[in-house]
């Protein structure tokens, strides 16, 4: 795998040999429920190269916020990571002490959350909590590191920085609130950003101006993204790189041009159709939305052969009996499916 | 902010009203003849009139009330039905020993309860939190005076490493006034602490599933910091104002404990006034409690404002 990468047909423009930022490989997290186990991350591994975007996607509940939590080693009980190695500059995070992991945390990995309006603390202000990571990690006096927090917010956009440093979470609406997350991660400049659906909960119109400002700021500082989000359109904006997850492992990856051009697995296929496009209003037999039939399959109970077997229209007695591996189908290209050639045959753009 | 304070503070004038109008119908509502009281088994039904004369008891109601309110707002308590010494006077007498036992009390059951409730919350399951919860209901359904009892046997009789009761004034040294208050402190403490103990277990572990929890362990905070520092701060509402409602507990659990260590406070006086239907006293004492009750809880809002930006606004 390591070597396919290297030798990616269509390498995206900066990122061919690329050094490997953060790598996970293998990862299992599961959490220990009173009703069974539950396999959230089974098996998954991706890396993130030096100052690119990679795309984590599928759809809520498929793992991908799990795994990226599992990077700050932040799963709470009952969950726990039982496999797999996240390593970090050659240093594998899950063998780190407590005291050793919180300096990687905020410091080299910093991560952004789904929910704007929540994940600040409401009762400090904004200065107090950006400059607090400031001071942890950089080491700066007090006065230092509340200058930091000003220029920080000069760097997200924040009008009257001077002022909105003293004030408080509730006095500001979600996006803001987003931009003072984006700039309390990216104080300590790390070297991965991971942003767990940064827009979701944001207004469309404002969605696009903080994608816009994370990419601007990940130029500015070199900074590797990893977007995760169920929303294709963010990812097809963004990202050089595509990781398809489902139910727990990863059933894709590919370079964004790539994935969308040719994708080979049929639960991507599925998730593009699902996405409305306007440009195809016209032609009324295309113009119409997919759904994918079902649901995503209890992680407690998975059917034996492949996850998607039941919502796949391409299923065939094999995939409901045998698992399919995780393979490279072209340079770069990789899908775990039996049928990739047939879903990409009956694939039209 | 200002506009919150002062609305605040004026809120708290028709409680003391209503305080004051239910105090002054005790004398009305309370069976016996305080005039009866006042001239003994041997007096005649005349001895009786010219007492009820006297102490304006004939006059009408609302005159009898706006009387005593008047006197009121200069100081004025009335005189004790005994001693026949202004029942202010009486009060001021013994307040230190009610105003130390309850303040120190205080100190003792939040300087105890809060990091128990904290480190219950942050160990929520395991056998430390279930050790605090354990202390908490103990601490709740123990009687107070069977858990002075039992101080005094343990620490007084058995090891003798403090007195069995009294009050030593802070003015004559720490050392000794500690000496004396540590014990009735623990006894009437225990309640309070097991309740801030209980209370700030549950606001904390509330606050502990919080996104912005999450957020302060993302930025690489160590666990201390993001309790102390994050948790405890937002969880401080609830156990502040659980602070504020159980001084009233504070009040009847002095009265109790100042009995079982014959402490000369404002509880023993309530008591002997009680058993003495001496009404101005025990008038006063009431007032003055709730009085005191009021302006905690007046500080409780107040200190509101600090721990939470959005109450100030």
């Amino acid at each position: 795998m390591v070597q396919a990468t290297q030798t990616m047909t269509r390498p995206d423009p900066g990122s061919g040999g690329a050094e490997r930022v953060l790598e996970i490989e293998n990862l299992k997290t599961h959490f220990f429920t009173r009703d069974g186990v539950v396999r959230a991350v089974d098996g998954v591994s991706y890396h993130v190269l030096k100052g690119e975007t990679l795309g984590v996607v599928g759809e809520s509940g498929c793992g991908k916020s799990v795994s990226a939590l599992s990077v700050l080693r932040l799963i709470a009980k009952p969950g726990r990571i039982v496999q797999g190695s996240i390593k970090m500059s050659g240093r594998n995070l899950l063998d780190l002490s407590d005291r050793e992991m919180r300096s990687i945390r905020g410091n080299d990995i910093s991560m952004i959350f789904q929910e704007p309006m929540t994940s600040l603390n409401p009762v400090l202000t904004l200065g107090r909590q950006i400059a607090e990571t400031i001071m942890l990690h950089q080491g700066l006096s007090k006065k230092d590191a509340w200058d930091k927090s000003v220029e920080m917010l000069k760097l997200v956009r924040i009008p009257e920085a001077e002022r909105r440093v003293t004030e408080y979470p509730f006095q500001m609406s979600g996006g803001m609130r987003q931009r003072v997350m984006i700039a309390m991660a990216l104080s300590c400049n790390p070297k991965v950003l991971l942003a767990d659906e940064p827009t979701t909960a944001l207004d469309v119109t404002i969605q696009a101006q903080i994608l816009h400002l994370m990419l601007e700021l990940k130029e500015k500082l070199g900074t590797a993204i990893v977007l995760i989000t169920h929303d294709l359109g963010v990812v097809a904006e963004t990202c050089q790189r595509i990781v398809v997850m489902y139910a727990g492992k990863k059933v894709e990856e590919a370079t964004a041009d790539e994935l969308f051009e040719r994708p080979l697995h049929p639960y991507t296929v599925g998730l593009m159709k699902s996405v409305p496009r306007l440009d195809r209003a016209a032609v009324e037999e295309q113009a119409r939305l997919m759904e994918i039939p079902g649901m995503v399959p209890s992680l407690k109970n998975m059917p034996p052969g492949c996850a998607f077997a039941p919502r796949c229209v391409f299923a065939t007695e094999r995939c409901r009996i045998e698992e399919p591996g995780f393979e490279m189908k072209a340079g770069g290209h990789f899908a775990a499916c039996f049928n990739s050639d047939k879903v990409a045959e009956t694939y039209h753009g | 902010m200002y506009a919150y304070l002062i609305r605040r503070i004026l809120a708290t004038i028709p409680v003391m009203a209503v305080v004051a109008v239910f105090v002054f119908s005790l004398l009305f509502l309370s069976p016996g003849d305080p005039a009866a009281i006042i001239a003994g088994d041997l007096a005649t039904a005349d001895d009786i009139a010219r007492i009820r004369e006297r102490l304006g008891l004939n006059e009408p109601f609302l005159v009898q009330f706006g009387k005593w309110v008047f006197n009121l707002m200069r100081g004025d308590l009335g005189v004790s039905i005994f001693s026949n010494l202004p029942v202010s006077k009486l009060m001021l007498q013994r307040l230190e020993p009610t105003l130390m036992l309850t303040s120190t009390t205080l100190v003792i059951a939040i300087c105890a309860a809060v990091p128990m409730g904290v480190i219950a919350a942050w160990k929520a399951g395991t056998f430390i939190d279930r050790g605090v919860m354990l202390f908490a209901v103990l601490g709740f359904s123990f009687p107070s005076f069977v858990l002075g009892y039992l101080l005094i046997y343990t620490f007084s009789i058995k090891l003798e490493v403090l007195p069995v009761q009294g009050y030593t004034s802070i003015s004559k040294g720490f050392g000794p006034f500690l000496n004396n208050i540590i014990l009735p402190s623990l006894t009437l403490g225990m309640v309070q602490a097991a309740l801030v103990a209980r209370m700030t277990r549950t606001s904390v572990l509330e606050v502990l599933a919080e996104d912005y929890i999450r957020t302060a362990h993302a930025k690489g905070l160590a666990t201390h910091k993001v309790l102390i520092g994050h948790a405890l701060k937002n969880a401080a509402v609830p156990i502040v104002t659980i602070i504020g409602v159980s001084f009233a507990l504070l009040i009847g659990g002095a009265i109790i404990t100042e009995s079982v260590f014959a402490i000369p406070g404002l509880g023993r006086l309530t008591v002997d006034a009680i058993l003495r239907r001496d009404y101005p006293i025990i008038q006063g004492v009431i007032l003055v409690f709730s009085g005191a009750y009021v302006l905690v809880n007046l500080a409780v809002d107040i200190i509101y404002t600090f721990l939470d930006p959005r109450i100030r606004f």
